[in-house]
């Protein structure tokens, strides 16, 4: 099924994973190999399973089968807290904490009693286009500079993987396209493996190494974005 | 007037019931000549009133002149009761009952036996049971009171939990913010209370003693002293709650087993 074999052991994978809720499958025994530094790309119609999918990544849901390997553990192995630092997540919607800019990106070090410089969440913010908002208000911004906002709090804990669920979708026509090429920059730049679900089939072929179609819960096929997109 | 008539303290409470019962009846006339009848409705609940009252009274007069202890052990079933009672409220929150149960009586507890020890509640079955089952019922009501808040809060807020939890936080950082406002709603009808005490109402105990002859200085210090108890219930019982409620909705993954749907 997989195409674009590389020498390197896969940064994250998932065998069998499968979630049922009441009896109903979500997730259908999916098994998808990421290498380190590719975007994998996971397009689906509403419904396909592709947002269940990444909760099961960053065990936000238990999988009623299978299970997700990071660098090859078994991320049952890793506690929680610190699996979710190791593999971060952008959401659909910011869901920005109450306070200022800096108090939301400060967030995830001070969990682990880190605090993040002034100067470094500067960088921070200037590397998602956002600079000298550090003190700003969460509840002035806009929903594009919600969106930074919550990817620069996101890149804080320094993550090795990033999740990103459909990250574009709530915003306008200009704020996706400043979003969708920001993230695209800072994921190049950084190296980051990355697994990024959309329902847009033009963003997966944008932003994927590779594309994993799902459909009904299960993964139908991977491939480069043309042959998957296009079969 | 009707002291002139009864001399027995019991014939006379027994001709008070008469009239405030004839006076409700009046009500109930006045109501069933605009076209409002509830005759049937009135009657039963003013008997069974009545009954419920005075069986209660028989059976505090049976157990008064019994051991401390017996007070203890009434209030321990009272507390039973009043988790059932609070659990009703908290439907959806897994744990309910031993959480209200675990708050009411550590909460409740507490203020009952500090202030027993402290000697601000008599030892003798009279004062214990009735200030007893107030501190309850307002641990009750506190709970109740907190449980749903938090369930609400935690609700419409499950996007920015589940964000705080994939940045990496505990459990209880993710919801501490929910837990603050389901406390802080529970305690701000007990702070009005205080706040207006005295120039908007004058509460039962107060009223009481001022009926039984007390002096209004006692009456009116004591009133504050049972309202300062129910303020700390209230608190106690609401943060306990919440805080053991706050565990009982994550899994031993720290996933969050609330959704936004339910």
């Amino acid at each position: 099924m997989t195409s674009l074999p590389t020498s390197s052991s896969p940064k994250l994978e998932t065998r069998g994973l499968t979630r049922a809720v009441e009896g109903k499958i979500i997730v259908d025994h999916v098994d998808i190999k990421v290498f380190p530094a590719e975007v994998m790309a996971v397009v689906g119609p509403s419904g396909a399973g592709k947002s269940s999918l990444l909760r099961l990544i960053n065990r936000l849901d238990e999988p009623t089968a299978g299970a997700v390997y990071l660098d090859g553990v078994d991320y049952r192995q890793i506690p929680p807290r610190a699996l979710r630092r190791r593999v971060g997540m952008i959401m659909q919607m910011p869901f920005l904490f109450p306070g200022t800019v800096a108090e939301n990106i400060r967030f995830g070090p001070r969990q682990r009693d880190e605090d993040l410089s002034d100067a470094a969440l500067e960088r921070l913010l200037t590397r998602v286009g956002l600079p000298g908002f550090m003190e700003r208000d969460v509840a002035r911004l806009s929903g594009g500079e919600a969106q930074r906002v919550a990817i620069a709090r996101a890149l804080a804990n320094d993550p090795e993987v990033l999740l990103l669920d459909e990250p574009t979708s709530a915003l306008d026509d200009d704020a996706k396209a400043v979003v969708e090429a920001l993230l695209n920059e800072i994921i190049r730049a950084e190296g980051l493996t990355c697994v990024w679900v959309t329902h847009d089939r033009a963003q997966a072929a944008r932003m994927g190494d590779r594309v994993a179609v799902m459909e009904d819960a299960k993964l139908l096929r991977i491939a480069l974005p043309e042959e998957a997109l296009n079969a | 007037m009707l002291n002139h008539f009864f001399t027995d303290p019991i014939h006379l409470a027994a001709a008070q019931a008469l009239v405030a019962g004839l006076m409700a009846v009046g009500m109930m006339l006045v109501a069933s000549w605009s076209g409002i009848h509830l005759e049937k409705e009135i009657v039963i609940a003013l008997l069974r009133g009545l009954v419920q009252v005075v069986a209660v009274g028989a059976v505090l007069l049976f157990i008064f002149d019994g051991p401390t202890v017996l007070g203890f052990v009434i209030l321990a079933g009272m507390m039973a009761l009043a988790a059932k009672t609070a659990e009703k409220r908290a439907r959806g929150l897994p744990g309910a009952f031993k959480v209200s149960l675990y708050g009411i009586a550590l909460g409740g507890g507490l203020v009952i036996v500090l202030m027993t020890w402290a000697g601000v509640i008599d030892t003798r079955l009279s004062a214990l049971i009735p200030l007893g089952s107030m501190i309850i019922a307002n641990s009750m009501n506190a709970t109740s009171l907190a449980l749903d808040r938090f369930q609400g809060e935690v609700r419409s807020h499950v996007g920015h939990i589940e964000t705080a939890l994939a940045l990496g936080a505990a459990p209880k950082t993710a919801v501490r913010p929910f837990a603050q406002a389901a406390v802080r709603a529970s305690l701000i009808p007990r702070i009005d209370s205080l706040r207006s005490l005295g120039i908007v109402w004058i509460p039962g105990v107060m009223t009481g003693m001022l009926l039984g002859g007390s002096q209004p200085v006692h009456a009116a210090l004591y009133q504050f002293v049972v309202m300062a108890m129910i303020l700390t219930v209230s608190g106690l019982t609401s943060i306990i709650s919440t805080l053991l409620i706050a565990a009982h909705i994550f899994t031993p993954a720290e996933q969050l087993v609330l959704s936004a749907t339910d």
